[in-house]
């Protein structure tokens, strides 16, 4: 693990980044490479925020919050030459899904292998699987220049503008009419609707939909959640070869690799440094003051917390106009997952597929049906977590056997639903965390029947802890939800993408911006960039 | 036909892909599963286990032992502490590589020379005047190649030697499993690794004992396909692929001298006679015709080509070997990319090529041909130094 001082070296800096997530990082690698003094300043003892890996337990490194990659920009990991910086990141190599009745199926990267599996549940859909992945990836390419380019101003004729939004469709110029009407339900449609044009076996629809809710307080049949399986073909068109991958070390071994390249180019890092404020003189960003009292000078400010953090935190409502409080007042969070890590004495074992195996060596749903994913749902909305809630489980270990001692393993599991606000009330989460607990590992111990006995310790992480702990406001691990209304031009708020904020010289980074999203940087760098045009404006 | 190697009983049992190809007269894996994937990542994450039994291995022992491979390679071997290994070439008179191997000193007067092609009549006819025995080897050794991160802690677990403090290059001596084998800190993949030489009779139960003592590190057998992009990372060339054996070409041209090779830093030129010597002087004093580059595709340039054509980047699948022109700027032919592979890990398009010793230097931009929908069109691609991928635990101890 990487350490770093508690205290800057100088009082003044080009460039002050609030926060040492993933985005903030990037940022600040950008920045130090166009020669600006940086200085990232981050609360805890460990930086990556929500990318981040912690020995929580003697020995076993926990990946805490997120977990895999899923489009991390390789344009950006050539510009910070991440891969010399020790980035090294995994392709998951299957889907696997077991289902209660002792049957499977698994989603290999051999389409051969694939369409047998399939076939055992519909010869139809076995066909269909190769014909769905080809037209999603075409669509894909659309949904790349989206999140490469900063999201254009619809309202705004501007040349500028106009040349933005012109790069941003540029991947529409290819498409036919039928990829467009194709888009057009994707952005609208459900992810089960969607699918069930498509396909007929709920075996193989539970486990593809569930990419279109993670992170956000939707299921499974609400509508806008069907865009979200393009992002699963994404990886193959920018030479990432598949979408989700492993980091090695975990995702903190991400963050450490920006880190370093950060470091580089001259950046400065200080952990353990919380900011109480933005420091504002007349409506501009002078610097920050420190929870600790000490205050540091900068000419350009730029805030890695979420909207909320960052407007009424970092900026504070005296700073800002009854119309912007109450945008940001608006924008949705709602938290409705949570995390279990495990130290495991031994490999998992599935009851429906014994023993070792390359099923092991990707992501495991606990998804076995439409119908399930829906009533997980349904308790969230009334303010339960799911008593048999949809799982993402990785076992990281498989790749990287430095995470845990020799023949031990890692469980990783993301849970949906816990919906940051439980009945009892947000601040009452910690008396019901080890019952959220105990029913991930009672799921779990449905298709792994000696589940329980390997367990050497057990991290539960509900939307409450993520905030508290890893600033995560109500738990959203995306800072705000991925749905339409909060993309583009309207992350966070109409008027206020492309990175800035009411405040001149306080710049926004964080996913709480375009495009948004798990571990990308795409947000970081394009707000570095924003900032350097700018300033060279 | 190819017959099997000494692990053969046990590889073909876990080749659930049958994919193998003929390595110099023995079944070699190309991949285990239908996909290397796994293979290339556990060597760049956990540790693979490679057969490499077919290269060709020489026993030369005697007092003039060191003489005479100091005559016939480009290295002072009297030099070669005992324990230690060498990767070197060696020429015809004309200073023309014929092959590039190892020699390891086993003891004072003991050494293995290992080569990618016969090489049992040549060094005999170089040793009439030495005092020397030369054995063929290659069927009595099996060869195991255990590579990656993990390799160390691995091999820790069945044998009795002291690898915290094996150099790299350096070799002991071991009981594996109560098997004598010879341990080396070599490898082609360019990461922390060892080679792993058994008798042949003893070879499966020092293959048993490895692949156990391997389960909770997720060892993983590794077939050619992996290892050929790693080697590509790793800045290796490969005789028969990057360059030719002078035995075997039937034009002038065709040949390469190790400074066009990029091994001129193996020729210790000032020293007793060897073969090739007064050829490589005079070269290394009127410098060299060619050079060997390590290219990075321009990926912009990459994406925007096939953009073009209305498609997404086609990248290969594992590394290539069918040698495509490289331009400079103007259009103008100076060279060759003699293989290439996409790395998985770099996330770059990389090749190895053979240019104009002018065009070689680290920054210059060239061009490499690309095949998108049947046309042949143009990249940029920029020289750059090689190893691509340079991990320090390659030659670190533990700490």
């Amino acid at each position: 693990m990487m350490k770093f001082k508690t205290k800057p070296e100088h009082s003044r800096y080009d460039a002050i980044v609030v926060g040492g997530g993933h985005n903030g990082l990037t940022c600040a690698a950008y920045l130090a490479m166009a020669g600006k003094s940086v200085l990232v300043l981050e609360k805890r003892p460990v930086i990556g925020g929500a990318a981040v890996s912690e020995e929580i337990f003697p020995g076993f490194t926990y990946t805490v919050c997120s977990y895999v990659v899923s489009l991390f920009r390789p344009h950006i990991m050539r510009d910070l030459e991440l891969p010399r910086h020790g980035l090294e990141i995994i392709p998951l190599e299957a889907s696997f899904s077991p289902l209660p009745d002792g049957n499977s199926l698994c989603r290999w990267g051999d389409p051969n292998r694939t369409r047998r599996e399939i076939a055992r549940f519909s010869a139809r859909d076995a066909e269909t699987y190769p014909q769905f992945s080809m037209a999603m990836s075409q669509l894909a390419r659309f949904t790349k220049s989206i999140i490469d380019n900063p999201a254009p101003n619809p309202a705004s004729l501007s040349p500028g503008e106009l040349v933005q939004a012109f790069r941003t469709s540029e991947g529409l110029r290819h498409a036919n009419a039928d990829q467009r009407y194709l888009y057009l339900k994707l952005l609208t449609m459900s992810a089960a609707d969607f699918l069930d044009e498509w396909f007929e076996s709920d075996v193989l629809k539970a486990p593809m939909s569930v990419s279109g809710i993670i992170g956000t307080f939707l299921g499974v049949r609400s509508p806008g959640t069907a865009y979200v399986l393009l992002h699963h073909y994404m990886g193959e068109i920018d030479g990432a070869m598949r979408a989700w991958g492993f980091a090695r070390g975990g995702t903190g071994g991400i963050s450490e690799a920006i880190a370093r390249s950060a470091q580089s180019s001259g950046a400065e890092i200080v952990t353990e440094a919380g900011v109480a404020n933005v420091i504002i003189k007349n409506g501009i960003a002078t610097g920050v003051a420190l929870a600790n009292g000490d205050e540091i000078s900068a000419d350009t400010v730029v805030s890695g917390l979420d909207p909320r953090r960052t407007y009424l935190g970092l900026i504070g409502e005296e700073n800002l106009d009854d119309e912007v409080i109450g945008q940001i007042g608006h924008y949705k969070y709602r938290g409705s997952s949570g995390k279990v890590n495990l130290a495991v004495d031994r490999l998992p074992e599935f009851a429906c597929r014994p023993g070792d195996g390359p099923h092991l060596y990707g992501d495991v749903a606990i998804a076995p049906s439409v119908r399930y994913l829906e009533k997980a749902y349904d308790q969230a909305k009334y303010g339960d977590f799911s008593e048999r809630p949809y799982i993402n489980m990785v076992v990281p270990t498989l790749v990287d056997p430095t995470m845990a001692p020799p023949g031990k393993h890692i469980i990783s599991c993301f849970v949906q639903y816990a919906p940051y606000d439980i009945k009892e009330g947000a601040p009452n989460w910690p008396e019901r965390s080890e019952a959220f607990g105990d029913a991930v590992v009672d799921t779990l111990a449905e298709y792994i029947p000696n589940l329980k006995e390997t367990i050497l310790h057990r991290q539960v992480l509900t939307p409450w802890d993520l905030e508290q702990d890893y600033g995560l406001t109500e738990g959203n691990i995306f800072h705000g939800e991925l749905s339409l209304e909060q993309l583009l031009y309207l992350r966070p708020a109409a008027g206020w993408a492309k990175y800035k904020t009411p405040v001149r010289g306080l710049w926004m980074c964080s996913s709480g911006t375009h495009p948004g999203g798990g571990i990308m940087g795409a947000s970081g760098e394009m707000a570095a960039k924003a900032i350097l045009r700018r300033q060279a404006a | 036909m190819p017959i099997g190697t000494p692990f053969h009983v046990r590889t073909s049992e876990l080749c659930t892909s049958l994919f193998f190809k003929d390595w110099a007269g023995y079944h070699a894996v190309c991949s285990y599963d239908t996909c290397h994937e796994r293979e290339y990542y556990a060597l760049r994450q956990s540790a693979g286990l490679i057969d490499i039994s077919p290269l060709f291995k020489y026993e030369v022992c005697g007092k003039d032992a060191a003489a005479l491979l100091s005559r016939v390679t480009v290295r002072d071997i009297t030099q070669l502490d005992v324990n230690r290994c060498s990767y070197l070439c060696w020429c015809d008179d004309e200073g023309k590589v014929l092959d590039d191997g190892t020699v390891m000193r086993l003891a004072e007067d003991r050494f293995r020379v290992t080569a990618a092609e016969p090489t049992y009549a040549w060094l005999l006819a170089q040793s009439r005047r030495f005092d020397v025995t030369i054995e063929d080897s290659t069927e009595k050794i099996g060869t195991l190649s255990l590579q990656g991160p993990m390799s160390r802690d691995i091999l820790k677990r069945v044998c009795d030697a002291d690898l915290d403090n094996l150099h790299y290059f350096g070799l002991t001596t071991a009981k594996l499993d109560d098997t004598d084998v010879v341990i080396s800190r070599t490898g082609y993949t360019g990461d922390l690794g060892f080679e792993i030489w058994v008798d042949r009779e003893q070879a499966l139960p020092v293959y048993d004992a490895i692949a156990a003592a391997g389960r909770d590190y997720r060892l993983h057998p590794v077939g050619l396909d992996a290892m050929d992009i790693t080697r590509i990372e790793a800045g290796y060339i490969m005789n028969g692929v990057d360059y030719f054996s002078a035995n075997t070409c039937a034009i002038e041209s065709r040949k390469s001298t190790p400074y066009e090779l990029g091994l001129g830093w193996t020729v210790e030129l000032d020293r007793e006679p060897f073969i090739g010597q007064e050829a490589l002087r005079a070269e290394k004093a009127n410098g060299s015709a060619w050079a060997i580059a390590g290219l990075v595709y321009d990926w912009k340039a990459f994406e925007a080509l096939f953009n073009e054509f209305g498609l997404p980047p086609q990248l290969p699948a594992g590394a290539w070997r069918s040698a495509v022109p490289v331009y400079d700027r103007k259009g103008k032919q100076v060279g060759q990319g003699t293989s290439g592979a996409w790395s998985p890990l770099l996330k770059d398009n990389l090749a190895l090529a053979s240019v104009r010793s002018e065009y070689a230097d680290p920054g210059t931009t060239l061009e490499i041909e690309v095949t998108v929908e049947f046309e042949r069109r143009r990249v940029p691609a920029l020289v750059t130094k090689t190893p691509f991928f340079d991990p320090p635990r390659k030659k670190a101890l533990p700490q």
